[in-house]
């Protein structure tokens, strides 16, 4: 099947089997290898990816599902200007290891557009999807609340 | 890995999506896909055509009607959550399935028909005392929640059919829901409870994953409903429910902890 989408602002054009995981099309085919599989069923959230701005698992997304979509990964969220979630974490220490940092982003970038100033309880709220085994979280919340949303991102 | 699938339908509107049911009544239906995807990864489902309902608008939508609120089963758990329309029962339960990330993708007709006996907003539906409309290219049925489920993962659903949507009639009275899973999100239920009291009307104690389907108290809520003490109803509860030991959980915890959520809702209010 042709699936046409925008991938980080640019016109994609794929020919895949239409329940290839959005996540093996993004990896394989786009060679974009940010985006990471941890589990690849749902529960993990290193996958995370937007879809037309909403943060989903793009392990269970089939591809033909994002025909006509627009999406952003992970390479394209700082691509211009590193994103102000990205600047915070390293300035708190919020990625160790790294493999669920790219879906923290997400996630954070999704939440921060929506409600730029989160509490704490609502940074964990959003960012209960991914799950991270070196930070104990604490870190990760202390840069998602101290990022400032770029405007109109 | 990809499942070898060589049909797929991808219907825009509610017309072109019953003509292809009906000419397609072995296409596995998908909508968010959080359950069809991790079926097909897990090898459990091996679909060779599939009727995609994602992209059908005529299923995504929220409306008051005559006799009550209209919920599409296209709604996405987050769409319940933004519209600030619905039932505060459905939405404490839409906030609770999975994660952000799931409940942006996890639509209502998906928890519906999935048919889980943990599906965390069925026994919302039994509370609210709720009808689902399903209709194929022959004609529209309603039926009420409560005789939905018809055993382990069976539904009233004919292989033509598709499930339209959920009619919430205006109903009166305290609600509480409560899930109880190993942490607050994306854990499937151990436990989960939807209640409505109307003290002297009516009442409704209903649990999912205490048996293998959404659940109704009968007796307890008839002792309710008559002044019976908190503590004979608690009893009656843990009587009529029916759980097992899973991978979840026990049958002993789930009684325990059945009774306990109710007994703390009705001494709180
Ligand atoms: C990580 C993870 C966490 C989860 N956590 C929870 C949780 O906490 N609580 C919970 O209740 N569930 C949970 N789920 C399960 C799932 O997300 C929900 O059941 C969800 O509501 C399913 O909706 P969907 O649109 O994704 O369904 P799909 O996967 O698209 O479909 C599910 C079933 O419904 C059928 N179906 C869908 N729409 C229709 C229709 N209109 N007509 C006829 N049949 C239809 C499909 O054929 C399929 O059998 C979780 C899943 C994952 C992967």
């Amino acid at each position: 099947m042709n699936v046409r989408f925008r991938c980080n602002g640019r016109a994609v054009e794929v020919d895949v089997p239409p329940m290839s995981r959005l996540l093996d099309v993004l990896r394989e085919e786009l060679r974009l290898t940010g985006s990471k599989e941890g589990c690849g069923e749902g529960e993990c959230g290193a996958c995370t990816v937007r879809i037309d701005g909403e943060a989903v698992m793009s392990c269970l997304v089939p591809v033909c599902q994002v025909d006509g979509a627009s999406i952003v990964t992970i390479e394209g969220l700082g691509a211009s200007v590193v994103h102000p979630v990205q600047t915070a974490m390293l300035q708190h220490g919020g990625a160790q290891c790294g493999i669920c940092t790219p879906g923290l982003c997400m996630s954070a970038a999704a939440l921060l557009e929506r409600n730029p100033h989160p509490s704490r309880e609502e940074a964990r709220v959003a960012l209960a999807g991914n799950l991270c085994r070196c930070t104990g979280y604490q870190k990760v919340v202390d840069a998602v609340c101290a990022s400032l949303a770029p405007e109109g991102s | 890995m990809s499942a070898p699938v060589t049909a797929l339908f991808r219907p825009r509107t509610l017309n072109d999506a019953l003509k292809m049911r009906a000419e397609q009544p072995g296409a596995t239906v998908m909508a968010g896909g959080t359950d069809v995807m991790v079926y097909i990864e897990s090898g459990t489902l091996k679909p060779t055509a599939i009727l995609d309902l994602w992209g059908c608008s005529g299923l995504r939508w929220q409306q008051s009607i005559t006799g009550g609120q209209f919920h599409g089963a296209g709604l996405t758990c987050t769409d319940v959550l933004r519209s600030g329309q619905s039932h505060p029962l459905l939405e404490a339960a839409a906030a609770t399935v999975g994660a952000v990330q799931i409940q942006n993708r996890a639509t209502l007709g998906g928890n519906i028909c999935n048919a889980s006996p943990a599906g965390d907003t069925l026994p919302v539906w039994l509370a609210l005392k709720a009808e689902f409309e399903v209709a194929s290219v022959r004609g529209r049925r309603r039926i009420p929640a409560a005789s939905f489920w018809q055993g382990y993962k069976k539904i009233d659903l004919r292989p033509d059919e598709l499930f339209l949507g959920i009619l919430i009639p205006p109903l009166f009275g305290h609600t509480h829901f409560r899930k109880v899973g190993t942490r607050l999100a994306q854990s499937i239920s151990k436990v989960v409870f939807a209640g409505r009291y109307n003290p002297g009307v009516d009442a409704c104690l209903a649990f999912g994953a205490v048996g293998p389907t959404p659940m109704r108290c009968l007796k307890a809520e008839t002792a309710l409903v008559a002044g019976a003490a908190v503590d004979d109803v608690v009893q009656l509860v843990r009587e009529e429910i029916a759980p097992i030991d899973d991978i979840r959980s026990t049958a002993v915890y789930r009684r325990q902890v059945a009774g306990n959520i109710v007994r703390r809702w009705l001494t709180s209010l």
